[in-house]
């Protein structure tokens, strides 16, 4: 095959499927992390289950990593060009993925009789028909990775695990990507077991001359790196919730303030607490707590003492938080609750994303307890949201729930790397020791936040807890107090909608129809949009981030259009929201509830059955 | 390791005086919280820390008020959480001495995990237990501590419920400190709380207190002073463990299990007397002390008072080793680590 076969594309989708201990997510960071360093914009997709290791070669064991490259990219692509499936189960359960006409690589020595039946085949799932539809490649993947193993004398449950290597290294040729850097990171990982890092090398690059002398493979699908779309500046690859960890140690550096996160383990958000918890070194002290409860407990005595804390958690674990949440809103004191969503109720789908924790984070407490919701919408902006939730919490002291989910936390995106000394100031209102007016409760009058007088600091010692106070401090069931102290959190919250930036829209703004996302979904949003106007459609595009408050020209901008539709991932909770806040404006929605996120065609499809009715 | 102290002294000379709140106190006359909030406002002078380096963290129940009535930082925080949230204080800034004063609902139903968990990590907090073996704050409900087959509110056919014993939770936890008074005997618990204060880790007091309204005379069969001497042994480090009215009984190990002996009767003389020794690393004679009851006598006084390296020291020796030597030194280290790219 000569180089004058390439087919350029704008972008590219890879999928790569096995059983849940053949490297999958590791393949896909390798791929995506080698076309991020040749100028893709990129985004990925992990796709796993929740065991960690499934029985073998079953459709319940299939992980799967969607890696979507190229110029400029939004979301982790609706389907893939190329297929890796390393069983029949993954084949099988995979499919449904590529588009049709895609490049499906199989390997040929997994498709044996028995683990054909545990995939549920009864019969060859070659057929003609399906031959003809797709470009299907028969790797013989175990049998020539066995071989090198046996040649280099490792043993072969080691050199089992290499397979995935062999898969990379067809993707790399048929990609027109060199393996330098992937050869890179094995010599770092493996960098005590010198005979690992040459096997692994052996069979990447002998997967890659698999390819290379195949016949069957008629030309390379080659993305264009198109860099001069992309801003300038220092770019890195970076999943949601490590990026969510950053933008905290940023907060807390620019703040001044020591960060603390009190968590328990729970996907999809355990990320967050692992990260942090190796950053030791900048400062960041990290608790395991005994539960949720003792995890968000922690972070709220730790906010009393005079940290940024935070805690982070996932669905079932923001509802054993319920209560402390409400001790937070009453004592008013800066707290960041991280939610990496996942589909609910109860345990759910722990492994997959969804928006359904909107209306918890919004109303889940007893009482009128009011707090400030934001969401971040990409994996790389979750650094930026981290960022202004603590920056939110410190100057407004109040807790803030940070909604982000499992496609956005695990998925990863270019980063554009900020100058900590670039982004906003954060300026905790601490009070001042001796400060003879100090009252517990007394507040700015802007943005009504109550200082904050730490434990040590002379001259200010007061209580706070769970009970009613006044604004002098002393405890009062006296009912014309309650309802002003209620009243005043609320406001507190409201005047929040001061210090925010206006709501912008997006695509065609003199269109008929409104588009309404919040949170996660707006990489496929945006480009269903996009692709609509760029054929002659007429769409508006809005976006939330603010979602308590909202911002101040929400009403303004949903009064404007004569079709307004809120599209989701549940069963309408924004939707619902909006609705209580802008009775006056009708709103249509559009929810899936499959653990899964919104396709471009799917969306298209119902934008463009709205247009014409 | 050498072993490190996290909270000032005080050059500051304070008094009761200087402790105790401008707040009403608004227990019921003759409960036993007063004579509890009395000893402590007793003890914190002695502790030569800043007043306002210590932090009060209770949770709810009668005796979780208690913050209120005492002139330092406070956190009356909610049901269960009182160790949870005292931890996080801790965490947050080593140099606060964390006071955590819960009931034995709050400590050891709703709030169980959180306190074993506490004394597991001997995290560096001084808690005290108000035990009077019932609900009090919502009128008379059985409680993790209430004596099996007693009739309460929700026992209206007596409890099948066997209860706790603080001291073997303590113990079974590895707990490294546990001390039992009686909130009549206030000198003794100024002195245990002294002690705990002074330990370096996890430190319990249990103290049995009497809820006239709901609950009365509960421990009245050991604490009524015409038994006391006879039902209750203090415990000193150091010493023959004898008590009695006559100061002529004592316990003695017969190779299975403790017993109460008379000196003098049946040939036995002081030297088969056990010493207290509330440092032996092993729980199993500390589980016995804090067993006894019933035949032998309820031990009170430092129990247990083991050296075991804090949670806090090793939290601050990581941090510590961390800032120094770590790979970063500030947030944009971190951001420009690994793979960048200029584009």
């Amino acid at each position: 095959m000569s180089q004058d076969q390439i087919v350029n594309k704008d972008d590219l989708v890879v999928r790569f499927a096995g059983d849940s201990g053949d490297g999958m997510q590791l393949s896909g960071t390798l791929f995506s992390d080698a076309s991020a360093l040749t100028g893709n914009d990129i985004a990925t997709f992990p796709d796993y289950p929740a065991e960690i290791r499934a029985p073998h070669n079953t459709i319940a064991g299939v992980s799967g990593y969607q890696v979507h490259v190229g110029s400029h990219i939004y979301s982790s692509g609706d389907k893939c060009d190329i297929l890796v499936a390393m069983n029949p189960a993954a084949f099988k359960s995979q499919l449904k993925w590529a588009k049709k006409g895609a490049t499906v690589i199989v390997d040929a020595d997994t498709f044996t009789p028995d683990a054909l039946e545990k995939a549920g085949y009864n019969e060859n799932p070659f057929t003609e028909e399906f031959e003809r539809a797709y470009t299907i490649v028969h790797a013989p993947i175990t049998s020539f990775t066995a071989k090198i193993g046996e040649s280099q004398g490792v043993d072969k449950k080691t050199t089992e695990k290499c397979r995935n290597m062999f898969a990379l290294g067809m993707i790399f040729f048929l990609t027109n990507k060199t393996l330098e850097k992937t050869f890179a990171y094995l010599e770092r990982k493996f960098a005590k077991k010198p005979d690992v890092v040459k096997l692994n090398k052996a069979v990447l690059s002998e997967g890659y001359e698999y390819a290379e002398k195949l016949e069957l493979i008629h030309s390379k699908i080659v993305s264009i790196a198109n860099a001069d779309k992309m801003e300038h500046g220092r770019y890195r690859n970076i999943t949601g919730n490590v990026a969510t960890a950053w933008g905290l140690l940023a907060a807390s550096e620019r703040s001044g303030r020591r960060l603390f996160l009190g968590s328990y383990p729970i996907t999809p958000a355990t990320d967050v607490m692992v990260e942090l918890a190796k950053h030791k070194s900048l400062g960041a002290r990290v608790f395991q707590a005994e539960d949720e409860i003792a995890g968000i407990c922690s972070a709220i005595g730790a906010s009393f003492a005079g940290a940024l804390a935070c805690t982070s958690t996932s669905g079932p674990g923001l509802s054993l938080k319920s209560e402390a949440l409400g001790l937070a809103v009453m004592t008013e004191l800066p707290l960041v609750v991280v939610d990496v969503q996942r589909g609910g109720p109860s345990t759910g789908l722990p492994t997959k994303t969804e928006q359904s924790d909107l209306n918890q984070a919004l109303y889940g407490r007893n009482g009128e307890a009011p707090l400030i919701v934001v969401a971040a919408s990409s994996s790389a902006n979750c650094f930026y949201w981290a960022y202004t939730a603590a920056k939110l919490a410190l100057e407004h002291m109040t807790p803030v729930i940070l909604l982000t989910d499992g496609y956005l936390g695990n998925g990863s995106q270019l980063f554009r790397i900020p100058k900590v000394a670039d982004l906003p100031a954060i300026t905790p209102r601490l009070a001042k020791p001796n400060d003879p007016n100090f009252r517990p409760f007394r507040r700015d009058p802007e943005t009504f936040a109550r200082e904050w007088a730490l434990p040590g600091m002379e001259g200010l010692r007061h209580r706070v807890g769970g009970l009613e106070k006044c604004p002098d401090g002393p405890l009062s069931t006296d009912p014309e107090n309650h309802a002003l102290m209620t009243k005043n959190r609320q406001e507190k919250v409201d005047r929040v909608a001061n210090y925010i930036p206006d709501q912008e829209v997006t695509g065609n703004p003199d269109a008929d129809l409104l588009v309404v996302g919040w949170g996660g979904t707006s990489g496929a949003l945006t480009l269903a949009v996009e692709e609509m106007n760029n054929e002659g459609k007429k769409v508006a595009y809005t976006h939330f981030n603010y979602i308590c408050p909202l911002p101040k020209n929400t009403g303004d901008i949903l009064r404007k259009y004569k079709k307004i539709v809120v599209c989701e991932l549940n069963n309408g909770q924004f939707a619902g929201y909006l609705r209580t806040q802008y009775p006056e404006c009708p709103m249509t929605q559009y929810n899936k509830v499959m653990g899964l996120p919104f396709e471009v065609g799917e969306l298209k499809d119902e934008f463009n059955k709205l247009l014409g009715e | 390791m050498s072993e490190r102290h996290f909270v000032p002294k005080s050059d500051v000379e304070y008094t009761k005086a200087d402790f105790t709140s401008d707040q009403m106190v608004k227990w019921c006359p003759g409960c036993g919280d007063h004579a509890i909030l009395s000893s402590l406002l007793n003890t914190f002078p002695k502790t030569h820390t800043k007043k306002e380096n210590i932090v009060m963290v209770s949770g709810i129940g009668c005796s979780s008020r208690i913050p209120y009535y005492v002139d330092t930082y406070g956190f009356h925080s909610i049901h269960g959480r009182a160790c949870a949230i005292a931890t996080g204080v801790k965490l947050a800034n080593p140099a606060l001495s964390v006071w955590v004063n819960m009931g034995d609902g709050d400590s050891m139903a709703i709030g169980g995990n959180h306190l074993i968990h506490a004394i597991r990590r001997n995290q560096d907090l001084n808690i005290t237990i108000f035990n009077n073996e019932i609900y009090g704050l919502t009128k008379g409900q059985y409680s993790p501590t209430t004596k099996f087959g007693q009739v309460t509110k929700t026992s209206p056919y007596g409890t099948i419920d066997y209860p706790f014993n603080p001291g073997e939770l303590v113990m079974g936890a590895q707990g490294t400190f546990f001390a039992r008074t009686l909130d009549c005997v206030p000198a003794l618990t100024t002195d245990v709380m002294e002690r705990a204060a002074q330990h370096d880790g996890a430190s319990v007091v249990e103290v049995l207190q009497n809820c006239m309204i709901f609950n009365d005379k509960t421990h009245a069969a050991i604490t009524d002073r015409a038994v006391r001497d006879d039902r209750t042994i203090v415990l000193e480090h150091g010493k023959p463990m004898i008590f009695g009215k006559e100061k002529n009984k004592g316990l003695r190990f017969n190779g299975r299990q403790l017993e109460a002996v008379v000196i003098g009767e049946n040939g036995v003389t002081i030297d088969d007397i056990m010493i207290h020794d509330e440092t032996i690393e092993d729980t199993g004679i500390h589980m016995m002390l804090a067993h006894m009851g019933g035949d032998l006598p309820v031990a009170l006084g430092v129990i247990r008072n083991v050296k075991k390296t804090s949670y806090t020291q090793l939290y601050e020796d990581q941090m510590d080793e961390q800032m120094t030597n770590g790979k970063y030194k500030c947030v944009d280290d971190l951001l420009n680590s690994g793979d960048t790219w200029e584009v």
